[in-house]
């Protein structure tokens, strides 16, 4: 946008052109902005680590020696290491052929990719329960089998991927279709075969995108509360995750070690947040260096 | 359909099994379960008392969080795209806090803020405003959740606005005001109610941050997605397929009206994909 004739006149001081320049509305506009924006965005984000550290530094460290809690940083970090590369996978596989294909039923697959954004946590868990839980679809089944789904670590697994299915996908479909097919066609041309294309040409083309999805989808996974309290049965030292200890922890008024395992689930959140800003600033980079969208 | 690229079939199976399994065999397991529960026994949960009540707090306590976030949402945008100050670059990253942090933490964070003895509770206590265990506390927290979206909507189209209207309008004598309402706000308006209605969706569904500050009492404060798990845990498995199934009812006409929303808009534009 630096070749835009009005931020440079804006740049250059010049003239009053455009609506909301003057200098009153502009001091309301952004004084207001900023004032709510520190009470309604920074002040929940100082409260946690106030509220985290109100007895101390020893009582914030002490907070992490409980087994349980122990245990739910595991069982987090397990699901989010199972949940994020498979929905890398599915990321790109939904991608290559939205992106690089046109085929009857496109515009609805899209519509499905971003479905489970749409819908609420809590209706994805009680979806799971109907066909995993011992009345659901397949229950019996499951039953007879021994197999036990529903408020177990699979089923936390399963709802975790449900509602981070379209991160990765919806980062990289608009960007794989920006920046076309050529590249991949020239490769074919040269004798190259699928996979290699994928690998050599255009998972570098796209890999912040790839990234700042899979930093997304791991924060959400870790973060997932309302699906994950349906189908895990709320176990403690067994089916509790991060976000779940937390709720138990205030429920039993230790108000100290729910806030600090809410610093740690915060911090990816913060992690996240300066990794897109980083992303963001490498690709503004690359755009000027390419003269094309590269994320 | 292009024929030079291979991995088509291997891609599209990929994604339509993954897909099939992960998203469309639970959510038909939802609607199965729903039609299951027959049409006069699923009347006779949505008109009962406490689930009627439910929706009613959870659609108006909604609707009071998308106003907040149309307001701010929008003067975010505007403050974001249209000027330039210190620390610009760390307001447009806060922007994404609510997408970022887990819902769980920021209901546990609002609800540290607006209790009676909180940053936010003690002063407004004062001036005889309850937030914590009331509907406003619910509206906060849908508030909280939602503001990214409007910003993250309008911001694009507001970016792409052409200024020679604008400063035709300008040098025709019309005034700021008349000007934003007449050539602004109009062009923006399908990329504003996008965002809004994406906010508003995002709201009737929450319930990590709410169940933290609303208190939680039937009839008084209790959102649909809880009364839903109240039921899941109380085994009233019909009850709660008949609220889940209506709330994703709700889901796929917002879903829908998005999507006429951003045809509007591309035929405004001029751009298709």
């Amino acid at each position: 946008m630096a070749s835009d004739p009005r931020t440079q006149a804006t740049a250059q001081g010049s003239r009053r052109i455009r609506v909301g320049d003057g200098p009153a509305t502009r001091r309301v506009l952004v004084g207001g902005v900023l004032l709510v924006t520190a009470l309604v965005l920074v002040a929940p984000l100082l409260a946690i680590f106030v509220e985290a550290f109100k007895h101390g530094m020893a009582a914030y460290a002490a907070s992490f020696a409980a087994p349980d809690t122990q245990y739910a940083i595991g069982l987090t970090l397990f699901t989010a290491l199972i949940v994020v590369p498979v929905n890398v996978g599915f990321g790109i596989a939904a991608a290559w052929c939205i992106a690089k294909f046109r085929f009857p039923g496109r515009n609805l697959l899209v519509a499905l990719v971003e479905l489970p954004f749409s819908i609420s946590p809590i209706i994805a868990g009680v979806a799971y329960l109907f066909v995993y839980g011992a009345q659901g679809l397949l229950g019996p089944w499951l039953g007879e089998h021994d197999i036990k789904i529903m408020f177990a670590v699979p089923a936390i697994i399963l709802a975790s991927l449900f509602v981070t299915a379209p991160f990765v996908a919806r980062e990289l479909i608009p960007l794989m279709i920006a920046q076309g097919s050529e590249e991949e066609e020239a490769a074919v041309t040269l004798g190259a075969g699928g996979w290699r294309i994928l690998r050599l040409v255009t998972l570098p083309n796209v890999r912040f995108a790839l990234l700042y999805g899979a930093a997304l989808c791991n924060a959400r996974v870790m973060g997932e509360f309302g699906a994950v309290s349906v189908v895990s049965g709320n176990i403690r030292g067994q089916t509790n995750t991060l976000p779940l200890q937390i709720e138990l922890l205030y429920q039993d008024n230790n108000a100290v070690a729910a806030f600090a395992v809410a610093t740690l689930l915060t911090l990816v959140a913060l992690v996240t947040l300066v990794a897109k800003a980083i992303i963001e600033r490498l690709d503004a980079a690359r755009v000027k260096a390419q003269g094309r969208p590269g994320h | 359909m292009n024929r030079v690229i291979p991995g088509f079939s291997l891609s599209l199976g990929i994604t339509v099994l993954y897909l099939s399994l992960i998203v469309l065999l639970p959510l038909g397991a939802l609607v199965w379960q729903a039609l299951d529960v027959g049409w006069e026994r699923y009347l006779a949960i949505m008109s009962g008392a406490r689930t009627l009540a439910a929706f009613r707090i959870t659609l108006s306590t909604a609707a009071l969080a998308t106003l907040f976030n149309g307001v701010y949402g929008l003067a975010l945008a505007w403050v974001l795209v249209r000027y330039d100050f210190p620390g610009k670059r760390y307001l447009d990253a806060l922007v994404d806090v609510p997408f970022a942090l887990p819902t769980a933490v920021a209901g546990l964070a609002l609800s540290a803020l607006f209790v009676k003895n909180g940053w936010f509770g003690g002063p407004l206590a004062a001036l005889g405003i309850d937030v914590a265990y009331t509907p406003l506390g619910i509206a906060i927290a849908m508030a909280f959740t939602s503001i990214p979206f409007v910003v993250r909507t309008v911001q694009p189209v507001l970016e792409d606005l052409a200024a020679d209207v604008e400063e035709a309008a300008a040098t025709l004598g019309a005034s700021d005001l008349r000007i934003f309402a007449r050539i602004i706000f109009p062009a923006i308006l399908p990329a504003f109610l996008t965002g809004a209605s994406l906010g508003f969706a995002r709201s009737l569904g929450e319930f990590g941050a709410i169940i933290f500050i609303a208190g939680n009492l039937p009839l008084k404060t209790e959102v649909v997605s809880l009364l839903t798990f109240i039921r899941i845990e109380e085994y009233d498995y019909p009850a709660a397929a008949a609220i889940a199934a209506t709330l994703l009812g709700f889901a796929f006409v917002l879903l829908f009206l998005v999507n006429m929303l951003q045809l509007w808009q591309q035929r405004r534009i001029g751009t298709g994909d």
